[in-house]
């Protein structure tokens, strides 16, 4: 079959490998029909999460369709069209058994600290990803869903993370009505998250970046008023001058690990690889939230340390509240949302790809070129 | 302003809010918010066993010192191999996550990977090729010059091969002296 191929920091190209087998008696093998490339990925593809192998297939948003099943599999057959969440989970651990479907114990034997994901470096278990025609999706009963028959192949892959993790962001902010509420980064998460913080009553969402095409989706896709940080010698007075001097209620960190805005923090974390990733999301976050206000981070970070103004979040009263999404927990109210026309995920689809030029995808994407916010990849076009 | 009780006032009233964005509200109740509670026990998930079956081990698989077992399930993508296989297997043999010498070990062992695959990709049929790999082709039609204008990102990326090639420069030149003097005193 054909897959994408890691093959060292900003080199991947598409490979023969062989076709994954079932592995375990309740793995199923699904037919990629679409993928796609998550911000997530760029950390991978840069060489920035530890323990990213040479031969590994990424990708952790895909839908498909059932191919083969193990032989205790009793909810999933073959023909099926089903979404796939990226948490890799059994369902019955101590953590899956309390609905910590991202923390599951029983799926990820080199690190105990971040549960599993497909195509996610070996550090969340080793597991080759979707970015390819075929995969296999262990504990086929617990993760995937069979799509539903309004729902399209786009806004079911986007249902697997981008959407599902920037509801879930919005979630964790525990905003309530009338708050004022700050989304760092205009990507795919950051603008699901500020369409997201609507439902749940905010008064004000202001969306942060740099990028003037994704301050426009800001404001066109998820409603928000915009801050383009090149314009401000410092955003977090910007941030304190716009909400009245006291900070944002909430603040949600969209950005993640390649955070730019601050050269030091930049070079050391993702040029160097001397942190965990680029705080400087994280910090902006803490210093423009107001005293007593909750920070949700949905940014992803390696398993280094970072660089944290953890003084200042003391001193605020600050809750910071975070986690990978367990996304299958948000899909039937999500559903509805969706079906009611509320959130409207493939809107943000700028690219499609055929899996045989990811290499391109991947370049478009990291140096986002041509406007590209969310890309998404089809085998066999 | 902070230095009064009161709240600064909204642009917009949660009426007009709610007649101008879709779904507005919806989820105000918290209950109906699917991440709330966070633990929820005894969720269903689809699960029909307690313990999952064992996935069988068909070659050596390394773990983190923090789980006294092998998990049930487990990826097989990329088995440890050559140098860098076996400076992961260190990391992992040695050192808990806790420790930063483990992700250190792992990040080193990722470049060693990286040399090792690449000069391995010559014994080949299919050498690493540069041009299509970095997906430098995908510059085409992408607006390679309009996309970049005026962005915070673009300037950094001038600087970021200086910066990485810096250390490797600086200490190649550190070890050639070093080995000049060691030399020198020996003659």
């Amino acid at each position: 079959m054909r897959a994408m191929t890691y093959r060292g920091p900003y080199k991947i190209r598409v490979d023969e490998k062989p076709m994954p087998r079932i592995e375990h008696p309740n793995d199923a093998i699904v037919q990629v029909t679409t993928a796609a490339i998550c911000g997530s990925d760029l950390h991978l593809y840069h060489g920035l999460m530890p323990d990213t192998r040479v031969g590994m297939t990424f990708g952790h948003e895909f839908v498909g369709v059932v191919h083969e099943v193990g032989p205790s599999v009793e909810r999933l057959s073959v023909g099926d069209r089903v979404m796939v969440p990226f948490n890799i989970y059994c369902g019955s651990c101590f953590f899956c058994a309390r609905g910590l479907f991202s923390n599951c114990h029983n799926v990820n034997p080199n690190a105990t600290a971040v549960g599993g994901i497909y195509g996610y470096s070996h550090t969340t278990g080793g597991y080759d990803g979707g970015q390819a025609e075929f995969v296999r999706v262990p504990f086929a009963d617990v993760g995937p869903a069979v799509v539903p028959d309004w729902m399209s192949d786009e806004d079911a892959v986007l249902c697997t993370d981008a959407l599902a993790t920037g509801y879930f962001g919005a979630q964790l902010a525990d905003i309530v009505e009338g708050d004022v509420v700050v989304v760092l980064g205009a990507g795919p998460v950051g603008l699901f998250a500020a369409r997201s913080a609507w439902l749940m009553g905010a008064g004000r969402v202001v969306v942060v970046d740099h990028l003037e095409e994704r301050l426009e989706k800001a404001r066109t896709f998820a409603f928000a008023e915009t801050v383009n940080f090149t314009e401000h010698r410092d955003v977090v007075v910007e941030l304190k001058r716009l909400t009245g001097w006291l900070g944002a209620d909430r603040v949600v960190d969209a950005v993640g690990a390649e955070a730019d805005g601050n050269l030091l923090q930049h070079v050391t974390a993702v040029t160097l690889k001397l942190q965990g990733g680029s705080p400087v999301a994280l910090n902006w976050a803490i210093d423009s939230v107001r005293k007593g206000g909750t920070i949700s981070v949905m940014g992803a970070y390696g398993p280094m340390f970072s660089a944290v103004k953890f003084g200042d979040a003391m001193n605020k009263g600050l809750t910071l509240r975070m986690n990978q999404a367990p996304v299958k927990r948000q899909w039937p109210r999500l559903f509805e949302h969706i079906r009611s026309g509320y959130l409207t995920p493939s809107d943000i689809v700028t690219h499609r790809f055929p899996l045989e030029h990811i290499a391109e995808a991947y370049h478009v994407f990291s140096q986002k070129l041509d406007g590209c916010i969310k890309p998404l990849i089809v085998p066999g076009d | 302003m902070p230095y009064t009780p009161q709240k600064p006032p909204l642009p917009r009233t949660s009426e007009e809010l709610r007649a101008q964005i879709p779904g507005w509200g919806a989820d105000l109740d918290r209950a109906d918010r699917p991440a709330f509670p966070r633990e929820v026990p005894g969720i269903e998930t689809g699960a029909h066993w307690e313990l999952p079956e064992q996935q069988p081990e068909l070659a050596p698989r390394e773990r983190s010192i923090e789980h006294p077992r092998l998990p049930p399930v487990f990826g097989t993508s990329v088995p440890l191999k050559g140098a860098s296989g076996a400076i992961r297997g260190l990391a992992y043999r040695r050192f808990s996550e806790g420790r930063a010498a483990h992700w250190l070990l792992l990040l080193l062992g990722d470049r060693v990977d990286a040399v090792e695959s690449h000069l391995a990709s010559f014994a080949t049929t299919r050498p690493d090729d540069p041009l299509t790999e970095s997906g430098v082709l995908g510059e085409i039609g992408h607006g390679p010059v309009r996309s970049r204008r005026g962005r915070v990102d673009v300037r950094h990326q001038v600087l970021d091969p200086v910066v990485v090639t810096a250390g490797w420069v600086v200490s190649g030149l550190v070890a050639y002296r070093v080995l000049r003097s060691v030399a020198r005193r020996a003659r």
